[in-house]
């Protein structure tokens, strides 16, 4: 059974309100196409875990301007004026968690683990509700996992069973998030026949990917 | 020599041959560019990648190999990259030698602020708590004060970064050394006195005898 899906139609199946992981760092490995039509089609209320909001009219930031985050779960805003706007304005809320948290948070929810300990953010405001544990004299945080309703991610290669292989920077979120929602979207920038990835080089295997978004065909 | 590259190149003189090193947005950036090339120290950048170098020729940019901030790099032969949570692990499991990050305000003891002013700027922290939890050294480059307002101070009135302590802070007009006792004066800015830099610090400074000028120290 094939797995290949319009970006369209991927996207008409995301509702309101739904919770997205999407990958990217400052909108590189962000798959643009699966956002260029959440802003076509106007979906609403999200919620957005992923590094950072990008800039205006790059990547995540695109869905900011368009106002469809409720709220973002995020590690930096500093490069999107329009975030933190909407955020003193009251439109956004967003909950800043430290970058290295994040990916082990993303982690912890795809890899069944009930949460993970971390040093960072200790004795700081982040520490503020959480619990804090004593291991072997060293005092660590409790941080919970994040998972989500929708994957949207970016890979430089499917094959036609959706293994995935990432490019260079373009990886960083991107295999995390793949193993953390119950919808996962692919989208590659190539696909290609079964075998041309390499076992040694398929970094999220197939059976975590839900659907592959259809290259745009040449021939009409 | 602008203030910035002054920094900048006091920095440098701290990196040693053969370590991995993770360099801030910004102004600590500049340090790439002033360590010598047969040096061999890997530069970490934390959207996933150790080896990155400086910007390649124009027109041979790829999309998917850019630095922390976006902008486009290149990558040394030897190059690795990886996700995000093996590139904090590698700054949270102690495998980061040196961290160089921009500040907002370091207190007596070496307590950093670096990622927000409540109700004016909220970048947010990015990697940069993981980076001072983790990494073995961390140096703050900075210039000394903001507008006119101290940075270098008693005690922190923005939120702080990270419980643990900053092991060095270099500005245009000293090295300083945060301490259990204060903040000692390491080394002076050429042409900076003792007092230029007392006027221009809101903690006392413990003041050696001998107070070497910067950029002259061996390293």
């Amino acid at each position: 059974m094939s797995k290949t899906i319009k970006a369209a139609d991927a996207v008409a199946r995301i509702p309101d309100g739904a919770v997205l992981m999407i990958g990217g760092f400052m909108g590189v490995g962000t798959p643009h196409r699966l956002v260029d039509e959440l802003v076509r089609q106007g979906k609403r209320d999200l919620t957005v875990i992923a590094n950072d909001t990008a800039r205006p009219g790059v990547g995540i930031g695109k869905l900011i301007s368009a106002g469809l985050v409720k709220r973002a779960i995020v590690s930096h805003i500093g490069t999107n004026p329009e975030t933190q706007a909407q955020m003193i304005a009251g439109k956004l809320e967003v909950d800043l968690v430290p970058q290295g948290t994040l990916a082990e948070r993303v982690r912890a929810g795809g890899y069944g683990l009930g949460g993970v300990l971390t040093p960072t953010g200790v004795g700081t405001v982040v520490a503020d509700g959480k619990r804090t544990l004593e291991i072997e004299g060293r005092l660590f945080l409790l941080e919970l996992p994040l998972r989500a309703d929708f994957a949207l991610v970016n890979a430089r290669q499917a094959d036609h069973i959706g293994n995935l292989a990432y490019a260079l920077t373009a990886r960083n979120f991107n295999p995390l998030i793949a193993m953390a929602a119950d919808v996962v979207l692919a989208e590659p920038q190539e696909i290609v026949p079964v075998g041309v990835i390499p076992p040694d080089a398929v970094m999220t295997p197939s059976v975590v990917v839900t659907h592959i978004i259809a290259k745009e065909s040449a021939h009409g | 020599m602008d203030d910035k590259l002054l920094i900048a190149s006091r920095v440098a003189q701290e990196l040693r041959p053969g370590t991995l090193v993770n360099l801030g947005i910004g102004l600590p950036t500049l340090v790439a560019g002033l360590v010598p090339r047969d040096a061999h120290i890997f530069f970490q950048s934390e959207n996933g990648i150790i080896g990155m170098q400086s910007v390649p020729e124009h027109g041979l940019e790829d999309d998917d190999l850019t630095d922390a901030g976006g902008r486009p790099i290149s990558a040394l032969p030897g190059a690795a990259t990886f996700d995000s949570a093996m590139s904090f692990g590698l700054i949270r499991g102690g495998h980061l030698d040196v961290t160089v990050l921009g500040g907002l305000q370091v207190d007596r003891n070496g307590r950093l602020a670096n990622w927000m002013v409540p109700g004016k700027m909220v970048p947010g922290m990015g990697g940069a708590m993981d980076l001072v939890t983790g990494a073995r050294r961390v140096i703050v480059a900075m210039t000394h004060t903001a507008k006119g307002e101290h940075k270098i101070v008693d005690a922190l009135t923005l939120p702080l970064t990270s419980s643990r302590c900053v092991d060095l802070i270099v500005t245009e007009l000293a090295v300083l050394l945060p301490t259990s006792a204060g903040m000692v004066l390491k080394e002076l800015a050429p042409g900076v006195t003792v007092e230029q830099v007392q006027a221009a610090t809101g903690t006392r400074l413990i003041v050696p005898e001998d107070v070497p000028t910067m950029g002259t120290v061996q390293s």
